[in-house]
């Protein structure tokens, strides 16, 4: 071999490593914020809400954000329950945790959701989370699209990358899921409207019409009472 | 035949960042050593990340691949003197060149915003690109770094 066949062997070897140690230090999803928290401590926090104070009806969803059922009633039905009962007054909709063991990246998901909630943007970054499921698909380290969900949602992504290493939220998540488990939820989405559990069996895809009747029918029983 | 080994050894810088960016793209390492400013996560994840269905830092691995086996064998004896491989690689060079202008103007102007990664590669191939175009100046048989020179027998 000539020198300068060993000039790109030598260029070869050096930043072929180089790739490889970029690739190995690329970090991943955080532990902190992709596993469950040693320790469980109810932090007050109640799940973001959307919707008037004081609405009639207060429906709490537990989800999971890697969960395709979720992410379809997310995009399809929420923006007319949004449109037609949370705009209007009707309805007041809390999303609650429920990260599901099955799902790799659900607790990670759910983190990057609460790190952006940190920063006031919650729902924005669970519209990323969902309207861009293909993530859930690939089975990859999804930890690079999310800073860019992150950077798309208007979040201060270095506060966001702290937060996601500090794995800030996991023990809120936990308390979520723990507080699910003892409310007998069986998988997700799970709805319960004034405290009572919807659509129970299988059926796990309401549509805005399921709701709207539901609700209607709530408002209408409230009313005779009186 | 200094132009040919410029032009491989810089295919061959070229060819491990299309690499790193194309792995990048299929999901391994985590998240991209890019700096503070995240501006190579919204290049990466827009729509413009993927052309033809696949992500575009496969082009660049493919392309530098092309350009460094197509210098290899420009760099043989054999084709030292002959000028039509100054001429493949310039045609060939000229291709990534085009293509890497299109991707700059999509990072400036449609999504603004820089990934220093793809920076990097872009200055490699318009270097490689210039290069070529000054190879098809000069002659080919010129000797350089390492060449050794043709043995030459008794006259038969």
């Amino acid at each position: 071999m000539n020198r300068f066949g060993v000039l790109l062997a030598v260029v070869a070897v050096v930043l072929g490593l180089t790739v490889f140690a970029l690739l190995r230090s690329g970090g991943g999803a955080p532990a902190a914020a992709a596993g469950p928290p040693p320790t469980v401590a109810d932090d007050g926090f109640r799940g973001y809400t959307l919707g008037q104070g004081n609405a009639p009806v207060e429906v709490v969803e537990y989800l999971d954000f890697e969960c395709p059922v979720c992410a379809t009633f997310a995009v399809i039905q929420m923006p007319t329950i949004k449109e037609q009962l949370i705009n209007t007054g009707k309805v007041r909709w809390r999303l609650r945790d429920y990260p599901l063991a099955i799902h790799k990246y659900s607790r990670f998901s759910a983190h990057a959701a609460q790190c952006a909630g940190a920063q006031g943007k919650y729902f924005e970054m669970a519209d990323q989370l969902f309207e861009h499921h293909q993530w859930s698909q690939t089975g990859k380290d999804p930890s690079s699209l999310f800073r860019g969900f992150a950077q798309a949602s208007g979040l201060d992504v270095k506060a966001y990358d702290t937060c996601m290493e500090q794995g800030r939220f996991a023990q809120r998540i936990e308390y979520s899921r723990q507080e699910g488990d003892s409310l007998r939820v069986d998988g997700t989405p799970t709805f319960y409207a004034n405290g009572a559990k919807l659509f129970v069996g299988f059926r796990r895809l309401p549509s805005s019409d399921d709701f709207k009747a539901l609700v209607d029918s709530i408002t209408a029983r409230s009313r005779s009472r009186r | 035949m200094r132009y040919r080994q410029a032009i491989a050894l810089l295919a061959l810088v070229g060819f491990f960042v299309a690499l790193y960016l194309w792995l990048h793209a299929l999901g391994y390492g985590g998240a991209i050593k890019c700096g503070a400013s995240g501006g190579c996560e919204v290049v990466q994840t827009s729509q413009w990340a993927v052309f033809l269905g696949l992500p575009v830092a496969f082009y660049g691995v493919v392309g530098y691949v092309a350009v460094f086996g197509v210098a290899l064998a420009a760099l043989r004896q054999v084709a030292l003197a002959e000028r039509r491989w100054n001429v493949l690689l310039a045609g060939l060079t000229s291709v990534g060149f085009l293509f890497t202008v299109y991707l700059t103007y999509l990072e400036l102007f449609v999504i603004h915003a820089i990934c220093r990664w793809c920076v990097g590669s872009a200055v490699i191939i318009t270097l490689i690109w210039i290069v070529s175009l000054l190879s098809l100046k000069s002659p080919a048989t010129r000797t350089g770094l390492g060449a050794s020179p043709q043995p030459q027998g008794p006259p038969a």
